[in-house]
């Protein structure tokens, strides 16, 4: 058997280890230092169609993470998505005229709300709303329009050139 | 027939029977844990030989397996142009799964079987029959330190295991393979989260730890007291205890993360 002193300390040292590897797991892996919620204060935002945005999605203005999506709910009232976010208190001049949109980062990337100041000279503060919203991009709209629009001036280009030819000869 | 039928009988009620004794003990197990706190040596000792002396091969695994994970990573990701997502890869890997995982069946091959081995001695040379004959109860005295000591070793090698097979995949991302370091951290610390990811391989852990310690000990302290009972009973330990920690990962996985 060891002496009981070494095995003390090897103990202490395991335990502190292990709580220093518990430590670094939550500061360093972890999104607890890049923002931890809590402090800020909440403003929501209606949106026609959120595509696939999710709690804890990230809110920026200028590409700067000011905040995250608390919650999402559907309004049966107004058929409308309500996106609660949650804006840390660092940044409280936010003016209430700000437009929310839903984008997407990267080609395959998780969706994310951005805001753009508007010229409001108040400031968003807590239980605000934002008025102004964009919905997300749904491919198989934009698709859908694109081929909308595509069929929409399709027959009509022969008939433009035919009225051009049609019109030649009066002139 | 008859003889079959017998026989299926019989290892269907020896199955019931140790498994109600094995809840059984448990519960004596738990009640022996609060006098353990008072005798805090005890504990002490058992840290030592469960969690300090499996510190060294959860510490090389861990390099070993966050090295792997950054070069398997790494290989996948460069063709989506996406190498900078490989400190997400490896520490949502580590941290929700291989952590506690292997990490338990580290902990269950090195210090399972020793429990087990050790407790089935005791009771093959008769010592656990002695204690009793002392008015010294072998469960309070003897199983509920070591199973005090593998429920909190557990989470500490798994917490171990998981940062420093971070810092493995870090060494071959950035340091072998040219990774950007600050993407690394940055998109890693931007996708794992405190509540989902890492306390949640936390509990996971915990639950592993509670189920090999109380397999081993029970093991040990239910063998049939002769050398080949205990050889016996430490193979057990080792392949219950793996089969049950992947089996519970399923359910607690399911549990934990269906929703995202």
């Amino acid at each position: 058997m060891f002496h009981s002193k070494t095995v003390e300390i090897g103990v202490g040292l395991f335990v502190a280890l292990g709580l220093a590897a518990l430590f670094m797991l939550a500061m360093k892996v972890s999104n607890l230092s890049a923002f931890s919620g809590g402090d800020g204060y909440q403003v929501t935002a209606r949106f026609q169609n959120i595509g696939g945005l999710k709690e804890r999605a990230p809110v920026t203005m200028s590409g700067v993470r000011v905040g995250r999506v608390k919650s999402i709910d559907f309004d049966d009232q107004s058929y409308q998505a309500l996106v609660t976010l949650d804006i840390d208190s660092r940044w409280t001049r936010i003016p209430t005229d700000s437009t929310a949109s839903i984008f997407t980062a990267g080609l395959l990337g998780e969706q994310y709300i951005a805001l753009e100041a508007g010229g409001e000279e108040q400031f968003l503060a807590e239980g605000g709303e934002l008025k102004l919203t964009q919905s997300a991009l749904v491919l198989e709209q934009l698709v859908g329009q694109f081929l909308f629009s595509k069929a929409a001036e399709g027959p009509k280009a022969p008939e433009g050139s035919k009225g051009g030819e049609a019109a030649a000869p009066a002139r | 027939m008859i003889e079959v039928l017998r026989r299926l009988g019989r290892t269907g009620l020896q199955f019931f029977e140790r498994l109600g004794r094995g809840h059984l003990f448990l519960g004596y197990v738990l009640l022996g844990v609060p006098e353990v706190l008072s005798r805090f040596r005890l504990l002490v000792a058992q840290v030592w030989s469960v969690g300090v002396l499996s510190l060294v091969i959860v510490l090389v695994s861990g390099v070993f397996v966050g090295m792997v994970l950054g070069l398997q990573g790494y290989n996948t990701l460069v063709d989506f142009n996406a190498e900078e997502s490989l400190g997400v890869v490896v520490a949502l890997s580590l941290v929700r799964e291989l952590g506690p995982v292997v990490a338990a069946l580290l902990f269950a091959g090195r210090a399972g079987s020793a429990l087990t081995a050790e407790i089935g001695l005791m009771k093959a040379t008769e010592q656990l029959a002695g204690m009793e004959m002392m008015a010294v109860d072998p469960l309070r005295r003897v199983v509920a330190p070591r199973f005090l000591a593998g429920l909190l070793s557990m989470p500490l090698l798994a917490a171990i295991f998981s940062a420093v097979g971070v810092l493995g995949g870090w060494f071959v991302g950035v340091g072998l393979l040219g990774v950007d370091d600050g993407a690394f951290w940055s998109q890693m610390q931007a996708k794992v989260d405190l509540h989902d990811d890492i306390l949640n391989g936390v509990i996971k852990s915990v639950v592993f730890g509670i189920v090999v310690t109380w397999i081993a000990v029970f093991e040990g302290y239910d063998a049939v007291p002769t050398s080949e009972g205990v050889g016996r009973a430490t193979t057990r330990t080792v392949v219950h205890s793996s089969l049950a920690v992947l089996g519970l990962d399923f359910v607690l996985t399911a549990l934990m993360f269906n929703d995202i």
